[in-house]
């Protein structure tokens, strides 16, 4: 590609030797069309965004599959094999230039990129995923007779483990050092021995994703370097403008800064945490206003999330003091608490990226012992989810479509449902966001009392 | 902000020595001034970079951050020392209550303004012990005998339980080698797991290791707090099961605790069972056998059996139920693990030898294949210690080997033979090896 030229010396051309789903090791050395350079990459983000939205939506991996091949169907196939890939390695590689500029950006790229490789990936039959994985050069070697005889009884335990009834196992097994695949140990989906996974045919996804992610975070480094260094000024009057202007359309709502409607102050907050704030966070506040102390993890969810409704640093301050200094004195307070809530606000240390936590990130968070952050809807029991809908003001009719959803696990669906009965109207878009919802409720609240809240 | 502080807000015991008889500044200077090993630190933490081999990295050890928690309070975050004998005079010019130790750092962290002057972000953790934090408040729901900070003889056996499993599980399935049990000096104890591999993860594979020790998703909205999906337990739950948790429910669990020999009691077990008539007819029968004159434990136990044998007959009615007992038995045993702060490579953990300002003891190793002989009320404290010094006891040069006669001799010998000197062993090999492929290497590109 004329503008980006080759990122890396290895002479692998995608286009011969795997006809169906690149790897995007060399950018192409075509010409491309500066109309095509913007059509194709706003094509792809479509594509990114739905997984995007997917995922947020708590979509399991087999909706996904089904996700992706559609997106992929709607926005990106072509009745012309080579065309459709030239298209599909151009778009990538125009995105890497747009999302290569921050590390907020970067995290979300490499993600969306990841997550839609996996699925693609998966659609492949097993053939073409072993041809990829021949392309990465993954050095396994493959399991087999006596060794693997000797560990068919463990690689049994663990399918049985995995919800299957019969202990049989996968023809084939790959022996991997145990940190290439964290997925699979973090989900205890392997055999682990002596610092080796024992890797399924089936599962070889996990391997080929961790390289690709691995190969993708390092070019975008480089990428970035290649921007800020050459191309950003070279291209200022024709590229750069059109790669600046593709990241702010597309990208989701940053919650990181306040709203139009935030400005939330000291003396409003027990009113709009009745009124507006999703069950997560108004279980954390009264969990808070009860105790007098959050561990680490609520802290931070309903730290962030205040940010994000408007609540100013001194107030959030003084919000968090009042609270604690009940339970912990204000010495320690100072001293241990207020550092990580300056923090948060970017005030204190290097890192300002802490953003208020999506529904996804909450959802699969992990609350133990003592912990009252998650997401209710996750993390609740039965009996005490209904106890705190009731508390929200939900009729048993529309408690019992929530509790639905929540059977199925659609967490955010049973979230959304409990927004549409508490304040009667539809919500279209579903929660994503603690933040979202927030806003959504004031917004409601707001059109329905013209003049100031009483 | 680790949970050991959170007990500092906890009221001084009654009965107990005064706490300034167990700590205070005087005594730590005597102990930071005569005892603190700190060669064995140095040499511990520069992992063989001592600058005697050409392909040493002599500034590792700098590189280090350090933060001392201070009599007053005071907190410094981010110190760090080019040698050994500048770690040792801050610290007898500080006398901290607490030192951390926290990770390798891109550059060294005492410089990290003047890096950031520079625009780029480079300061950045890139190497970390892989450590885990398990500490006995957690257990509060399945001990009967203390709450809170307080540990005894009778809930302590819960930490060496999960001693002996994390360890096994570290080295028969992760393959590490070189790890450091530590008391934490109170209530809990300390895991660094030091292998080469295992320094350099990164915080996503830290966060797989952790989550692989994850069993317990309780939190405190919901009763059945280990749930065991599938038809069988993983390999490694399995083996945990069979050689440490059952044995230990069965023994010990029931003989110091009684879990089921109160109503109270068992109605937190009941509530695990997710079916409302064993629970009512499991219920009824214990309301009724309530007078019995058995024992406290011999009525736990045969509850327990009744218990086991109700879900045994009735294991077909759901699918839930398959794995009752055995979610019970992880309930109460299992190790309750602080997974954040082995998931981020820039946690804070206590060095060992440190001194716990409310106990005054010393922060010693444990021996994980003689955990159970580990008494926490055992471990020397300071003022055994200076006594030990003040009656002209050994002047703890524990360069000498009759160091073993002196109260921390012993556990400064533990440290060196069974962690350090296979640790530098591995690590000056490592070196030698990676030195040598790089000059292999500069030979290859000047060929051409
Ligand atoms: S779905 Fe999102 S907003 Fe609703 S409770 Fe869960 S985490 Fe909070
Ligand atoms: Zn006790």
């Amino acid at each position: 590609m004329e503008v980006i030229r080759s990122q890396k010396r290895t002479p692998t051309n995608d286009t011969v030797s795997n006809p169906k789903l690149p790897l995007y090791f060399t950018a192409p050395t075509m010409e491309v069309r500066l109309e095509e350079f913007e059509l194709f990459a706003v094509h792809r983000l479509r594509v990114l965004k739905g997984v995007s939205d997917g995922l947020a939506r708590g979509r399991n991996p087999k909706e996904m599959d089904e996700t992706v091949d559609t997106l992929w169907r709607d926005h990106m196939r072509d009745p012309d094999a080579s065309v459709m890939l030239n298209k599909d390695i151009i778009s990538h590689f125009v995105l890497r230039l747009v999302y290569c500029r921050s590390d907020e950006l970067k995290k979300w790229f490499l993600s969306m990129e990841t997550a839609l490789f996996r699925h693609r990936f998966r659609l492949e039959n097993f053939q073409t995923q072993r041809g990829i994985v021949g392309e990465f050069g993954l050095p396994y070697k493959a399991v087999t007779g006596a060794e693997l005889e000797g560990l068919k009884e463990k690689l049994g335990q663990v399918v049985r483990s995995l919800g299957q009834i019969s202990p049989n196992v996968d023809a084939v097994y790959y022996k991997v050092p145990f940190e290439e695949v964290p997925d699979l140990v973090a989900t205890r989906r392997v055999l682990i021995q002596k610092g080796y996974a024992f890797v399924a045919g089936s599962q070889l996804v996990s391997l080929v994703v961790t390289q690709f992610r691995a190969h993708l975070s390092k070019a975008l480094i480089l990428t970035n370097r290649k921007w800020t260094t050459t191309i950003q000024e070279r291209e200022k009057d024709r590229l750069t403008p059109i790669v600046e202007a593709l990241s702010t359309s597309y990208v989701g709502p940053d919650y990181s800064q306040s709203s139009e409607f935030a400005e939330i102050t000291l003396k409003d907050i027990d009113q709009v945490a009745k009124t507006s704030f999703p069950l997560c966070m108004r279980h954390l506040f009264d969990k808070l206003r009860d105790d007098h102390h959050l561990k680490h993890g609520g802290r931070m969810q309903l730290g962030l999330f205040l940010k994000g409704v408007g609540l100013k640093l001194d107030d959030a301050l003084a919000f968090w003091r009042a609270e604690f200094t009940k339970k912990v004195g204000s010495e320690r307070f100072d001293k241990e608490y207020a550092y990580s809530i300056r923090h948060n606000y970017g005030k204190e240390g290097k890192r300002t990226d802490y953003t208020p936590y999506s529904c996804q990130k909450i959802i699969s968070s992990a609350p133990g012992a003592g912990d009252h952050h998650g997401c209710p809807y996750r993390h609740f029991s039965e009996d005490n989810l209904r106890a705190a809908l009731g508390r929200m003001g939900l009729s048993s009719r529309g408690m019992e479509d929530v509790m639905d959803k929540v059977r199925n696990k659609h967490y955010q669906l049973a979230c959304t449902l409990t927004f549409e009965a508490v304040y009667g109207t539809s919500c279209d878009a579903g929660i994503n966001h603690p933040n979202q919802y927030f806003e959504e409720s004031q917004k409601i609240l707001k059109s329905k009392t013209p003049s100031a809240p009483v | 902000m680790t949970r050991e502080d959170d007990a500092m807000m906890d009221a001084p015991q009654i009965n107990n020595p005064k706490p300034e008889e167990l700590f205070n500044v005087n005594y730590l200077r005597i102990y930071y001034g005569n005892l603190f090993p700190y060669t064995d630190i140095h040499k511990w933490l520069s992992y063989g970079h001592d600058g005697k081999h050409p392909g040493c990295d002599e500034y590792y050890f700098g590189r280090r951050e350090f933060s001392f928690t201070l009599e007053n309070d005071v907190y410094l975050r981010y110190k760090s020392f080019k040698t050994a004998s500048a770690m040792e005079d801050a610290i007898k010019s500080h006398f901290p209550y607490k030192i951390d130790i926290g990770a390798v750092y891109s550059v060294d962290p005492d410089k990290r303004h003047a890096y950031s002057q520079t625009g780029t972000n480079v300061f950045t953790p890139v190497e970390r012990e892989l450590v885990f934090d398990i500490d006995i408040t957690d257990y509060d729901d399945v001990r009967y005998c203390c709450s809170g900070a307080d540990v005894c003889s009778k809930c302590w056996p819960l930490m060496t339980v999960a001693i002996k499993v994390i360890h096994t599980s570290l080295t028969e399935d992760f393959g590490f080698k070189h790890i450091l049990w530590v008391f934490s000096g109170r209530r809990g104890v300390h895991c660094w797991v030091c292998d080469p591999k295992a320094r350099r993860m990164t915080n996503e594979q830290r966060s797989a290791v952790a989550e692989y020790f994850r069993v317990y998703k309780g939190n405190e909205n919901n009763a059945r707090k280990v749930a065991l999906m599938g038809y069988s337990l993983h390999p490694f739950l399995a083996r945990s099961y069979v050689d440490y948790l059952k044995g230990f429910f069965e023994g010990e669990l029931q003989a110091t605790q009684s879990i089921f020999s109160s109503r109270e009691k068992y109605e937190k077990i009941l509530e695990m069972i997710s079916d409302e008539d064993i629970q009512s007819e499991l219920r009824e029968k214990w309301e009724n056998s309530a007078r019995s004159s058995l024992s406290e434990e011999a009525i736990s136990l045969v509850r327990w059996e009744q218990l086991k044998n109700t879900l045994q007959s009735k294991k077909h009615k759901a699918p839930i139920l398959r794995m009752c007992v055995e979610e019970i038995v992880f309930t109460f045993t299992y190790p309750r693990i602080d997974l954040e702060v082995s998931k981020q490579m820039n946690h804070l953990l206590k060095a060992p030898f440190c001194v716990h300002p409310k106990t005054g003891r010393v922060c010693v190793p444990i021996d994980p294949y003689n955990c159970d002989e580990f008494d926490p009320l055992a471990v020397p404290t300071l003022s055994q210690l200076i006594e030990e010094i003040n009656s002209g006891g050994s002047r703890m040069d524990v360069d000498d080997d009759d160091s073993d006669g002196s109260l921390l001799g012993k556990s400064i010998k533990f440290f060196r033979s069974s962690f350090l000197e296979p640790l530098l062993k591995l690590c000056k090999e490592e070196i030698e090896s990676s030195y040598k492929t790089k000059i292999a290497k500069s030979k290859d590109s000047f060929s051409w």
